[in-house]
Formats: C-alpha cells, structure tokens, sequence
C-alpha cells in the first residue's frame, strides 16, 4: 500500500513519514505569515495534528497532499490572528532586514507598519503579509485559502487601503 | 485603489527594511513535539466513561445490596 494510502488508512509510521517530509515545508509557510519562530513552531505541530485528525477525509485519488497541508496551515494561522489573538503583534522576528543597522527613521516606519497592520482582520492580514511582504503570487494565495484569485485581489486592496489610511494617521505618508 | 498603490505599498515595506521571510527553515526537528502531542490523545478516557462510573458509583451507593450479587457475578 502506497504511504497516503496508509497515512488515509490511520497508519501511524506512514503519518511519520509524511510529518518528517513536510515539516519544513509547513513550517516555512507559518513562519511567512506569522514572522515568529516559536508560533511557527507550535502551529506547525497544530496543523500536523489537525491532518492526523482529519486523515479519513484526505482523498488520496483526488487531493495533493502537500497543498491539502497548506490549507490546514493557512488555516491554522489565520485561526492564531482572529480576533481575540489581535493584540498579538506580528514581531517580524524572522525578517531579514531586521538583522541589519537601521536607522531610526527606518525602526519608526518599521513599527508604524507593524502597527497598522494590526488593525486589519485576520483575513486581510494573512493575504497581506503574503501577497506585499512576500510578494507570494496570487494564485498560489488562492489556492492556500481556498479562495478565487480575484478574491485575493479585492483583499489585498482593501488591505492597502486600511494600511494606507492607518499609516496616513500615524503620520507617514505612503 | 489600483496595482500602483500596490506596488507603491511594496515599496514602502522594502524601505521599512520589512522583507520577506524566504526559506527559514525549522530550528530542530519537530517530531518529539509531535509525539508528545499524538500521545494525551491515545490516553485520555472519553468523558462518557467518566459518566458510566459515575453512574456505577451512584448505584452501588443507593442500593448497596446490589454489591455481594455483583460480587458473587464476578
């Protein structure tokens, strides 16, 4: 029996096997949204359990198992920014421009952005983080929401226009 | 709102100094917390057991002479 069909059939070592295949994948995926390393970590493991828990509704004739994981992974992120988790910021713990010598300037628009993208609802703010800051392409956006592309294109200018707005009150001029 | 002020937004990120992440890659690996995760679940009693002894406690409490014949079936 081929390994997702074992992994569909409940096999423990098969889902071992896929967990040691796809970790890094998933991890970086969270880690793009969340630009944290320990949520990346705890939501890697939580997208992980939630595959294992759902293993009978993976359809291994139909689905891509990595692009079903994605979707559990996106999923389990926007559920750590929905409302209640707002006030968690976005550290921004893992960009490389962080590790630079910056000028205050550049801290202060830094944490004005940081900022203002706290204001927008989980939903914005994961097609924001991925389509602007990592410049993801739409499609592939899409097809980690589930969504149309259009979709992802009407989100991430209500997106610009919220960061837009925020950033204007804060005093910088975008 | 159109692709320009997107754009225009992108670029105001990269002055920010906010880039993208890129291929960070998970600091160790992951399966000891994932097996600690798998495991409370092969453990746990479901919450309906704990109404089954607590519903067997209760009878043998009311009717304690129920506890020799049960004893005597066992």
């Amino acid at each position: 029996m081929e390994l997702l069909e074992r992994f569909a059939a409940g096999d423990q070592e098969a889902f071992e096997s896929l967990f040691r295949d796809y970790q890094g994948d998933v991890y970086r995926w969270i880690a793009r949204i969340v630009r944290n390393r320990a949520t990346a970590e705890d939501l890697t493991i939580e997208t992980f359990w939630r595959a294992y828990r759902a293993h009978a509704r993976f359809d291994v004739r139909r689905g891509k198992f990595s692009g079903w994981l994605r979707r559990i992974a996106t999923n389990a992120a926007l559920d750590h920014l929905r409302p209640a988790k707002r006030d968690v910021p976005l550290a921004d713990e893992l960009s490389d421009g962080c590790q630079k010598i910056s000028g205050v300037e550049q801290t202060e628009l830094r944490r004005a952005i940081f900022a203002a993208l706290g204001q927008l609802s989980a939903k914005l703010r994961v097609v924001a983080v991925l389509a602007l800051m990592e410049e993801e392409p739409y499609d592939s956006v899409a097809d980690a929401l589930g969504i149309s592309v259009n979709v992802v294109k009407v989100r991430v200018f209500r997106a610009v226009r919220i960061l837009r707005k925020e950033l204007q009150k804060a005093g910088v001029r975008p | 709102m159109s692709e320009q002020d997107v754009s225009k937004m992108k670029e105001l990120l990269k002055k920010a100094g906010v880039e993208p992440v890129g291929l960070a890659e998970p600091p160790r690996d992951l399966w000891p917390m994932m097996l600690a995760r798998l495991a409370p679940d092969a453990t746990r009693v479901p919450w309906w057991d704990w109404v089954l002894v607590a519903g067997a406690g209760l009878v043998l409490w009311f009717f304690p002479a129920v506890v020799p014949a049960l004893l005597y079936h066992l």
